[in-house]
């Protein structure tokens, strides 16, 4: 699939998503829902077959970002997913490590560091703050800051 | 009466920082043979993707030049990457000739020390003492370039900081044509070595299908058969006008990759060489004024496969959010997929074998919890090199 | 001098800990053994298990995680110990000095259960392999 195919392919899933943006020549940006972000995962995985990077969690000020970052090898071209969460105060989205296990570490890390839950992870565990790290105590959101301790 | 049955476990760690981050293993093993793998991580975490939102674009590349020691010039170059085009600045030519070259030599130089902390893993300290002596000349190289051994803080937004010097070409030359004669040598000595055949061949198999599952990258992919290379697909400095090979190995097993990385070091010497004759004259850096709102990511190839980082910008002078992922955070899990299944003995060299930074593994205590025998790393090394020991007694 | 110290500064035997360092102290130190600069040849020898050891050689930021297993190595080594807060970070925490997960330095961690513990600091990021020994010889005649 070269660039012109692999664009034509993305717009199959037009309905799924909000917007479909491209700002330089080998960087896709779609935006979608966040119920309906699996679906579009799968989408890029099996339809598509690009390879997973990781996952972004951002605190957007009035709600939460995860950017799902793919790549697709053969154009080298970089695809990202952007669903948004609007619920800032039990924050949720649906797991795609079910699917996708290079996804478990991405989906734990922004589990500990922002608190959004992933529905349907297989082992939501605490994997890079401390044993003694207190619950509840999100230190990507933007409430805490960077402190000269 | 039914016999509660407890499974065993080894625990690896916790003061075993086998990559950037230091980690604890959890081996649940039936008898010699390891049926799961757990991991744990934190103890090395120290919360950069924060501190980078605390400074200004500029200072970023110095913050995370210090992720990890060895791909010190592939973290701020992906980073500056994702600046640039968010400010759509085009840097100066020789500038990304510079940062070529300084890349490569860093690839050169982590090969080698894996190279040799693989043969000290499995009782070949002779690989190891050789590989690092032919390390030092690229780290002097390195180090009259950008001035520090490690941590060279070369790659600026909009170009470089330390320009080569015209009067250095020839020595560099000079220096890569002795390397290249003494890594003949060693590869042809590791690669034809009986021994190392029958300890490194057929473990810790990684198949293509589970190399494509867990999304690896870098030599632990192209280890299994999967043709990837940011540099190739996706080429950013001036990887488009050299003439290179991408190295693949379809077996998966540990010397798929031990060839793999030894190959790779000539590739890169090659690369060296041709940029350093291509080197254009002019300035390697420009002025940047301001970075404007946006978001961005960049991906590098970095000795241990793709460093990505996604930034995104307000308009102001610090970052809002920095994400950076290096290629051992999607490596690693992949040991779920190539320990299980292998002996107690193997499990040093398999973990080894994704190349995280592992100049650390002094350090690991494991617990029988069946026989209640208290291995440490000294024990699980002594393990492994027996075996080594057994093995070149019977090719006697 | 007792016959202790003698034999301590004759022959040191470190071993090697990680808090959260960014590997190129470590890589160093590694480098200390191999043929360059061989300080085997001094009798400096590398070892595996703190309860060997006659000095810490420390880096790193000391992460939340790292800090209590950082004290229990200490309490396993034999005393005198000396701790060597190698690199810029293990000595005063460095460029990441406002992470929130970082509680170092290291000489704050090791005198919280031991006042009296002696540190010696070698700055540096990283610490040049000369610098490393230059620091062990200064630390080893003040004994």
């Amino acid at each position: 699939m070269n660039q012109i195919e692999l664009k034509n392919k993305l717009s199959e899933i037009k309905d799924k998503l909000d917007a479909i943006e491209q700002k330089a020549e080998n960087r896709i940006y779609l935006t979608c829902k966040a119920e309906n972000a699996c679906a579009v995962n799968r989408f890029l995985l099996e339809d598509i077959g690009a390879r997973f990077c990781v996952a972004t969690g951002i605190d957007a000020d009035d709600c939460f970002e995860i950017i799902y970052h793919y790549s697709y090898d053969q154009t080298g071209c970089c695809i990202n997913i952007k669903a948004v969460i609007s619920d800032r105060e039990k924050p949720a989205i649906e797991s795609i490590t079910p699917f996708l296990p290079a996804a478990e570490w991405a989906e734990r890390e922004i589990h500990d560091i922002l608190g959004i839950d992933f529905k349907n992870h297989p082992n939501l565990r605490r994997l890079i703050l401390a044993d003694d790290w207190p619950e509840g105590v999100y230190p990507m959101r933007k409430e805490i800051k960077a402190t000269n301790t | 009466m039914k016999k509660i049955v407890k499974k065993p476990v080894i625990a690896v760690g916790p003061f075993h920082p086998l990559q950037e981050e230091m980690e604890f293993f959890q081996l649940t093993v039936d008898g010699e043979i390891v049926t799961d793998i757990d991991m744990r991580l934190s103890y090395n975490h120290r919360g950069i993707e924060k501190i980078s939102e605390s400074l200004q674009f500029d200072q970023v590349p110095f913050l995370i030049s210090r992720i990890c020691g060895i791909c010190s010039a592939s973290h701020p170059l992906a980073y500056v990457q994702a600046a640039e085009e968010i400010a759509d600045i085009k840097p100066p030519e020789r500038a990304l000739y510079v940062r070529t070259i300084i890349n490569e030599l860093e690839r050169i130089h982590s090969h080698i020390l894996w190279v040799g902390l693989a043969g000290h893993f499995i009782g070949y300290d002779t690989v190891f003492m050789w590989a690092w002596k032919y390390r030092e000349p690229v780290l002097d190289l390195l180090e009259e370039i950008t001035g520090n051994r490690n941590n060279y803080g070369n790659v600026k937004i909009g170009g470089c900081r330390e320009d080569i010097p015209n009067e250095i070409k020839p020595r560099i030359l000079k220096e890569l044509d002795e390397i290249e004669k003494k890594m003949d040598m060693l590869t042809k000595a590791v690669l034809d070595d009986p021994v190392l055949h029958a300890r490194l061949k057929g473990v810790g198999i990684l198949s293509k299908a589970d190399a494509i599952k867990y999304a690896v990258v870098g030599p632990t992919a192209r280890g299994s058969g999967v043709d990837i290379d940011v540099r190739r697909d996706d080429p950013y400095a001036v990887y488009s006008d050299l003439d290179w090979n991408v190295i693949t190995q379809p077996e998966g097993d540990v010397f798929a990759k031990a060839v793999v990385r030894l190959l790779e070091t000539f590739e890169s010497i090659k690369m060296v060489r041709q940029a350093l004759k291509k080197l254009p004259d002019g300035p390697v850096t420009i002025e940047v004024k301001e970075i404007p709102p946006g978001e961005a990511v960049g991906h590098v190839e970095a000795p241990r496969g793709e460093t990505f980082h996604y930034v995104r910008s307000d308009g102001g002078n610090r970052p809002v959010r920095h994400k950076v992922r290096a290629p051992s955070y999607v490596n690693v899990p992949s040991f779920k997929a190539s320990c299980i299944g292998e002996k107690i003995a193997d499990v040093t060299i398999t973990l080894a074998a994704v190349d995280p930074c592992y100049s650390c593994t002094e350090r690991v205590a494991a617990v029988d919890s069946r026989s209640n025998v208290i291995h440490d790393y000294e024990n699980l090394l002594r393990l492994s090199r027996e075996k080594t020991e057994k093995i070149k007694e019977g090719k006697k | 001098m007792s016959w202790k110290i003698w034999s301590l500064k004759k022959s040191p035997w470190v071993f090697h800990v990680n808090t959260g360092a960014c590997n190129n102290c470590d890589i160093e130190i590694v480098n200390l053994l191999t043929p360059k600069f061989d300080v085997e040849r001094f009798g400096i020898k590398l070892v595996g298990s703190p309860r060997h050891a006659d000095a810490l050689l420390v880096t790193g930021v000391v992460t939340r995680q790292a800090a209590p297993r950082l004290q229990e190595v200490y309490r396993q080594t034999s005393k005198p110990c000396v701790v060597f807060a190698i690199g810029a970070c293990a000595c005063d925490k460095g460029i990441f000095h406002n992470g929130y997960h970082v509680v170092g330095p290291v000489d704050k961690i090791i005198k919280e259960i031991d006042p009296n513990a002696i540190i010696a600091y070698v700055p540096g990021c990283p610490p040049k392999p000369e610098a490393m020994i230059s620091g062990v010889v200064k630390a080893l005649s003040t004994l």
